[in-house]
């Protein structure tokens, strides 16, 4: 009996025990009726062939582990940036249970948003009353400043109009009339999260500034876009900002909403930009976004209202930082401060000293088209070769950026960005052209384990790593924790391939 | 074992009312049917149930109150149907549901994933606005194809139908009978859009009609039975659940001849109706299909629980019953194997979590079936609710909790966190949405859908990890540290 309570086994031992391992080899004698070991081991061979890739490469139709999630769940991040706002998803309710396990499974954090809970007759009559009892019910429980409503794919397809929904539900007293409740229709069918972040920010921005006139002043509004590492990044960006002396305003800032306290109060809202806030961003001189694919449509109509925009795709390592604090300076009249570029300098500094170890490595990258830009640039700058990038939510624009990107380094030669693929595609171009490293998200610990290849975990979601998102990935001083986690795992690598005590007692070296 | 102890009625009387409070009239009401105080029924029958607790359940969610519920999608795909190892299930629709449900059940198997078994990977059609304006049975035409090029050791497909499959009219049971023609392999479309009936469970229904149409009997299954043959129905394998009990039954000389779902392959579905008993575990979502095998195959179902010492022995000893003398002897030399270890578990665990009050809000059976887990332990259940029970979970309900317990179907986010406040628990035993509000309160938690990547939790192995796991979550220091020393007593 492998079990006792003074060693208690949980199931990663205890199903290793010969009790288990023998029940486990007889179910599957007896009663699994599964293929030969010869046949799955031949197959799992063929699964990594040339001849398969190109079968994979073929399809039309199937998506397989996709590094993608769909529209509302941008809109629910987005909207948790916002001072005591609650998310209200029109349509079914499963699909607001998803968005906020998801959320709180990377951020290991609350995350509030409520649904119109529709059901089959409201597939036939429309969610109208859904709206009502729904809007009355979320004021009177969970005492929000803003509600911000966005769709799931149910009523989308129905055809549900949300302005006269909503403004229909203000007429029936379920919220004042002057109470903010800007929507976004959201269709899971189109784009992915990054594109309902834009479009639920872009209808916020509306409710605030519409029929305005803009009278731009010297103040920045900054868009972070949706980003798992926020908490860290949105600290960075501010303290950056307020190093060089900006006025800025950040454009749904979830820091603190994903990272409260524990001191004994449950905060359902905490932190987040203002309502006055977002009000008064209307008289910004500029709007800039972090994340250019995330704000494609917010960004279209600060600028048709006057202001200046500029994007970046998610400023992280020396160029990427360089070009967006410029930018900043530029727009503001305000130097970049001797700290900073005591930072840069320091990450140089860094980047130099490890350089013998990144120097070549070849990398696979995935995730959010402006992430993966950014870590492909970081990349270059270390020597290292970021040979297959890829984005599921990455169309041929971004395909395009990326092989400009590519093309203004030495160390870019031969490698590819794949736009619109997924992680199966991924497992080919790996087993096929293998790399040394891999970047991205939980996800890919199954490609880690399939094609041995180490995973770096930087990309939305990281689910089964703890507190990562708490630090920065952004500017010089995000890049050096960027460099850290790169570093750590090619020595630990190095370190596991030289630990056979009796066979490798060279090369386990002390001092690196 | 069990504990003698009634829990505050009065108080848990006055805390419903105080929630009720904060709702507009419409849904106050509707709300007031599903909280209740479990009261002990007196007479001549109040041996059996112990308690009634009286709430309406499987209605509809008020809209905007944050449910806690799911959908139909994640009753088919997520629980019944995506263990399934040797089969590729297809999250048909948009993107969303597919990625979010993927790999978050915990539902443990043996393979080699992407080559024969396909649990922890994420299939979708990734519908397109264009799929929605035309439609989507070509493009589920080709994913089947593609699936059978890419992914030759699939034994079949299911088709989990997300929101707009049942909106935009697509008949996705010719594509499945065409394919099934052309491939010959198991193709089973199942209609779990996510916007059918109020919860999971309805999800859980179709998915077993699914089984009953498009599994059974289209086969000719070689399978020699046996006198002993059982299936164990309803256990997922959540870290490994299914065979912490199969290690159990097999001991007493049963043969699991099918495990639904968790770690099952396509096989042990088929062959179900050969086995001479059907063992029921997670009843909620899988008594339809005993029900049916009871009818058309005259297979008899009992239901049982594995969680903690006394109901395993209780059930053991329950399933014995139905065979002959042999089996009931072994499963006295089973329940006398364990004994030293349940014994010094319980010895190393019950002082330090004795009287310690415990909440529960999950779904299927856990709200009731873990009940004396907690108590063999020395721990007191204050309240327990179902996300999505029928009628008669609530009246099983009643053989478990004791008088006075805190009753709440589908609560709300607002319920939840007021009823937790008011009576602080010692532990909150629920969801991934509810454990950090809850932490944050200074309130121990654990969650109960997926064992807090714990587990097994079934079987004598399993009472071992679930004792220690509650230790750890009430006995660790962290909560001792939340308030700063120079901040003033309020």
């Amino acid at each position: 009996m492998p079990q006792s309570a003074e060693k208690v086994l949980d199931h990663a031992p205890l199903f290793r025990e010969p009790e288990y391992r023998e029940m486990l080899a007889k179910k599957k004698a007896l009663f699994e009726n599964m293929p030969a070991d010869d046949v799955v081991q031949k197959t799992a061979d063929w699964t990594k062939s040339w001849e398969y890739r190109e079968k994979n490469f073929a399809r039309e139709a199937l998506t397989v582990n996709p590094a993608k999630a769909c529209q509302p769940l941008g809109a629910v991040f987005v909207a948790a940036g916002f001072e005591k706002t609650m998310s209200f998803v029109h349509g079914s309710q499963g699909c607001v249970a998803y968005y906020r396990s998801h959320l709180s499974r990377h951020f290991k954090e609350p995350c509030s948003a409520v649904s119109s809970s529709m059901t089959e007759d409201a597939a036939v009559f429309g969610g109208l009353n859904n709206m009502i009892d729904g809007l009355a019910n979320t004021y009177a429980l969970y005492d929000p400043k803003m509600i911000a409503v966005s769709t799931t794919c149910m009523a989308e397809v129905i055809g549900d109009d949300l302005q006269s929904f909503i403004q229909n539900a203000k007429n029936k007293g379920s919220v004042p009339q002057d109470f903010d409740v800007p929507f976004a229709h959201t269709p899971a069918f189109v784009g992915s999260h990054v594109t309902g972040y834009d479009n639920m920010l872009k209808g916020i921005l509306e409710h605030f500034w519409k029929g305005q006139e803009c009278n731009p002043g010297t103040s920045i509004n900054i868009v972070p876009g949706f980003d798992g590492f926020a908490v860290g990044n949105n600290r960075e960006l501010k303290r950056m900002l307020d190093l060089m002396g900006v006025d800025y305003t950040i454009l749904s800032d979830v820091a603190d909403q994903f990272d409260t306290p524990s001191d004994g109060e449950y905060r359902m809202y905490d932190g987040g930009t203002t309502i006055d806030a977002a009000k008064a961003a209307l008289n910004a001189k500029a709007t800039l976004s972090m994340q250019e694919y995330c704000s494609i449509k917010s960004l279209e109509y600060a600028a048709s209202l006057g202001q200046e925009t500029a994007s970046f795709h998610y400023p992280m390592g020396i160029a990427g930082t360089d070009e967006f604090l410029m930018k900043v300076s530029e727009i503001s009249g305000k130097e970049v401060p001797e700290e900073l570029t005591k930072e840069r300098g320091r990450l140089i500094d860094a980047m130099a000293d490890s350089q013998a170890y990144l120097h070549g490595k070849t990398y696979a990258i995935f995730g959010d088209p402006d992430f993966v830009y950014a870590m492909a640039r970081f990349i270059l700058e270390t020597g290292g070769e970021p040979k297959h990038c890829l984005a599921t939510n990455g169309n041929k624009a971004w395909e395009a950026q990326m092989a400009e990107l590519f093309a203004s380094s030495p160390y870019g030669a031969g490698c590819k960005a794949w736009g619109g693929k997924d992680l199966w595609h991924l497992r080919s171009l790996m087993a096929t052209e293998p790399v040394d490293l891999m970047i991205g998200s939980s996800y890919a610990k199954y490609l880690e384990r399939d094609l041995d290849t180490p995973l770096i975990r930087l990309s939305f979601p990281i689910f089964d790593r703890h507190h990562h998102h708490r630090f920065p990935v952004w500017g010089y001083q995000g890049g050096l924790r960027v460099l850290v986690t790169l570093l750590d795992k090619i020595f630990d690598k190095l370190d596991s391939e030289t630990i056979e005590a009796g066979v490798t007692d060279y090369s386990y070296d002390l001092t690196r | 074992m069990s504990l003698d102890y009634e829990n505050d009625s009065e108080f848990h009387a006055r805390l419903i009312e105080e929630v009720l409070e904060a709702y507009p009239d419409k849904s106050r009401k509707r709300r007031a049917k599903h909280l209740s105080v479990a009261k002990t029924v007196e007479g001549e029958e109040a041996a059996e149930p112990l308690t009634e607790c009286d709430v309406k359940s499987n209605i509809k969610s008020v809209p905007g109150v944050m449910t806690i519920r799911g959908c139909a999608y994640a009753g088919s795909k997520g629980v019944v149907w995506g263990p399934v190892k040797d089969m590729v299930h297809i999250s048909h629709g948009p993107v969303g549901c597919g990625q979010y449900s993927w790999s978050q059940r915990r539902n443990y198997y043996i393979g080699k994933t992407g080559v024969d078994t396909f649990v922890t990977m994420q299939f979708t059609s990734d519908f397109q606005e264009k799929d929605i304006v035309f439609g989507g049975d070509k493009k589920l035409e080709k994913i089947i194809d593609e699936i059978d090029e890419l992914f030759p050791l699939a034994k079949g497909t299911s088709i989990q139908s997300e929101c707009p499959i049942g909106l935009i009219g697509d008949d996705i049971e010719a594509v499945a009978r065409k394919k099934n023609k052309e491939t010959g392999k198991t193709i089973v479309p199942v209609r779990c859009e996510g916007f059918r009936g109020v919860s999971q469970s309805l999800g859980h229904h179709i998915a077993n009609d699914a089984i009953r149409d498009w599994v059974f009997d289209k086969k000719d299954v070689e399978f020699e039975a046996g006198p002993y043959d059982v299936n164990v129905i309803g256990d997922y394998n959540i870290g490994g659940d299914a065979w912490a009990s199969r290690i159990l039954l097999e001991e007493m000389g049963l043969r699991v001849v099918g495990n639904w779902s968790g770690d099952a392959t396509l096989a042990e579905m088929e062959r179900a109706p050969k086995a001479k008993l059907n063992l029921i575990h997670c009843y909620r979502s899988m008594n339809y299909i005993c029900r049916h095998m009871e009818e058309k195959y005259n297979i008899p179902w009992i239901e049982y629980n594995f969680f903690g010492p006394s109901q395993i022995a209780a059930s053991l000893r329950a399933i014995a019953a139905q065979f002959d003398e042999t089996i009931k002897e072994n499963a006295e030399k089973v329940i006398a194997k364990y004994q030293p270890l349940v014994d010094a578990v319980i010895a190393k665990y019950r002082p330090r979590l004795e009287g310690k009050s415990v909440m529960l809000y999950v779904g299927g059976l856990r709200p009731r079936h873990v009940i004396t887990a907690y108590e063999d332990l020395g721990m007191q259940i204050a309240g327990t609710g179902y996300e999505f029970a029928h009628g008669d979970d609530y009246k099983r309900t009643g053989h478990y909790v004791k008088d006075g317990t805190l009753i709440y179907d589908d609560v709300t986010g607002y319920e939840l966190e007021k009823f937790i406040e008011n009576i602080r628990p010692d532990l909150v035993g629920s969801g991934i949405k509810e454990k950090y509000p809850v932490q944050k309160m200074g309130i121990p938690f654990r969650q109960m859908h997926s064992w807090d990547y714990s587990g097994p939790y079934h079987g004598y192995d399993g009472f071992a990890i679930f004792a220690r796991d509650m230790d750890l979550a009430i006995n660790n220091p962290v909560w001792g540290l939340f308030k700063a020393p120079w901040t003033k007593a309020a």
